[in-house]
């Protein structure tokens, strides 16, 4: 494995993920992630000189919407989504605001 | 004690005035029930496609132009990543690579009564977040995703300010510039313009820049003023007791007057930003940027010097009503139809100001047409009504909109111009005054007030005071 993922790092990418792992877990996510940056950096072995990056995979532009109210009262359908609901509201963990 | 130089710069989020969301064809309207404006595209549901809204990236350009930017013409959407309950893809949908509009900037009047130019770096589209509302009877909080989706521009400025007066003049300039083009309200108190302030501070006549912190959640521009003044003076205190100023992002708490850091390490930022896929890339052609272009209104500036110099009103009436873009219309509309700008001029600032401010309506809610405010101006000018008769009737025309000529006729407020009636009225007076009638011979000029007034109230108020006066004059 040509990449190693360093305890700092695996620490950090778990703040940015909300993510606790265990000692053991921990363990494994560096080896999965190693392995995932080694067949990433086959792509490396292609040369990209010259080429534009790609944003989208389709060769159009320009996909708009006229600024019209077309959506209705969609309360139920999204509220139906919810973990827990109160009145109109999605219940989550209190946040300081 | 060293001499210390503030830098300001300012992040500020412009809610556009859309009907719809950025992504979706939700309502952006305010005040609906919580989650009543909400689609699985705002609530980012897995499989929903957003698609944009040809309005935004209009009322975009029309800012980017009227604030001297470069519009990027082919230009694209990133996705920003983090976590928080408010955001309900776990990304904003935003421009870092490809922002709309870049290299930009606009003059301030200083405090010294000279000009600068704050540079704008870019401007860049994107969504808002859904609003958080604290549970009072439970351990909880709320989301309503109302507001996610409404259409956002952020324009950043450069480090260009140096002072609180400086960055008030900044924000009002922009504010000025996105209400005229009607892009947005505009509102600090309403959300609708939020400012975040990037502060650091630097000894003066040095180069380098100081480490800057970022203070959030400033809802005026006294806030604002509060704020600048008093990270300005935390910092400096860091520094002369040979502390370190730590780059962080604070809010400011403006009832007690200070601010405390926002996040820990704990929310590391790192956004791991990546080109949104979903999206296809905006390409804006000569054909449409010209129509854009063609369609930018008179702005503040020129209409300042145009009032001056084609309608000559004074310098600070036209700063009065120029103010607002909606005052600026009535005013030229109505002095198009009446040709007396002063008159007009004149009724927009005291007796309408007056009802303004009585009344708490905004120069948006105005609802009277300049049709109506001619009419009147034209029955006061050729003395058809007297002017506390106009006043009332404009209170009218304020509050109702309603047709000045045929309120006065039907109302019977017409001044009596028949010379015949209002002569017995007067003879009348004269006969039942007789003291104040040789007081006025003996030289006491009051006497001749006390007569016009006990005329005016045997006309019930429909005379001409100046032509009564001159009547009374001549058969005294």
């Amino acid at each position: 494995m040509a990449n190693i993922i360093s305890d700092e790092t695996i620490e950090y990418v778990g703040i940015l993920a909300k993510l606790e792992l265990s000692s053991d877990e921990k363990e494994q996510a560096k080896k999965d992630m190693g392995r995932m940056l080694d067949y990433i950096d086959k792509l490396n072995e292609l040369d990209t000189d010259g080429v534009e990056p790609m944003s989208h995979i389709f060769p159009v532009n320009n996909v708009f919407r006229e600024d019209e109210v077309q959506n209705g009262d969609g309360r139920e359908i999204t509220l139906a989504n919810a973990p827990e609901r109160k009145e109109d509201g999605f219940v989550v963990p209190k946040t300081i605001v | 004690m060293k001499q210390y130089e503030t830098v300001i710069g300012l992040e500020v989020h412009v809610e556009l005035a859309t009907k719809t969301k950025i992504f979706c064809s939700c309502p952006t309207e305010f005040g609906g029930a919580p989650n009543s404006h909400t689609c699985p595209v705002c609530t980012g549901m897995p499989g929903s496609l957003p698609v944009l809204n040809k309005k935004v990236v209009e009322y975009a350009v029309a800012v980017g132009l009227a604030t001297n930017c470069h519009i990027t013409r082919n230009c694209k959407f990133d996705r920003k990543n983090y976590f928080y309950p408010d955001n309900p893809q776990n990304y904003q949908i935003s421009q870092l690579y490809y922002p709309i509009c870049r290299d930009g900037g606009i003059g301030i009047s200083t405090e010294d009564g000279g000009t600068k130019t704050i540079r704008i770096h870019e401007i860049h589209m994107e969504e808002d977040a859904g609003k958080l509302v604290h549970d009072e009877w439970g351990e909880n909080s709320l989301i309503d995703f109302n507001r996610s989706g409404v259409p956002l521009i952020e324009i950043v400025s450069e480090p260009d300010m140096r002072s609180a007066d400086e960055v008030i003049a900044y924000l009002d300039k922009l504010r000025l510039i996105i209400q005229y083009l009607g892009a947005s309200d505009c509102k600090l108190q309403e959300g609708s313009m939020r400012a975040d302030v990037n502060l650091s501070v630097r000894e003066a006549g040095t180069e380098e820049f100081g480490t800057r912190t970022e203070m959030k959640n400033l809802n005026s521009f006294k806030a604002i003023t509060r704020a600048v003044e008093a990270e300005r003076e935390r910092q400096i205190d860091i520094i002369e007791s040979g502390g370190k100023v730590v780059q962080e992002t604070r809010r400011w708490d403006d009832n007690k007057e200070y601010s405390y850091a926002m996040r820990s390490k704990e929310d590391a930022q790192d956004y791991r930003y990546f080109p949104e896929p979903d999206l296809a890339p905006v390409v804006i052609s000569d054909e449409w940027l010209a129509k854009i272009k063609a369609a930018q209104p008179e702005f503040r500036d020129e209409k300042l010097k145009r009032y001056k110099e084609e309608y000559k009103i004074p310098e600070y009436d036209a700063q009065i009503i120029t103010e607002d873009k909606h005052l600026a219309d009535i005013f030229e509309e109505t002095t198009a139809i009446c040709n007396n700008p002063k008159k007009v001029s004149n009724w927009l600032m005291v007796e309408t100001m007056r009802l303004m401010k009585e009344s708490g309506i905004e120069p948006g809610g105005l609802k009277f047409s300049p049709e109506n405010l001619a009419k009147l101006i034209d029955l006061a000018e050729t003395r058809k009504i007297n002017s506390q008769t106009a006043k009332e009737v404009f209170e009218k025309v304020f509050y109702d909109n309603i047709d000045p000529v045929k309120y006065v006729k039907e109302n019977g407020l017409e001044t009596v111009s028949d010379n015949g009636a209002l002569r017995e009225t007067i003879k009348k007076v004269i006969e039942a005054n007789p003291q104040p009638v040789e007081d006025y011979h003996n030289g006491k000029k009051k006497a001749l007030g006390f007569l016009t007034g006990q005329i005016m109230k045997e006309m019930k108020g429909k005379a001409d005071p100046a032509m009564a006066n001159e009547i009374l004059k001549e058969l005294l």
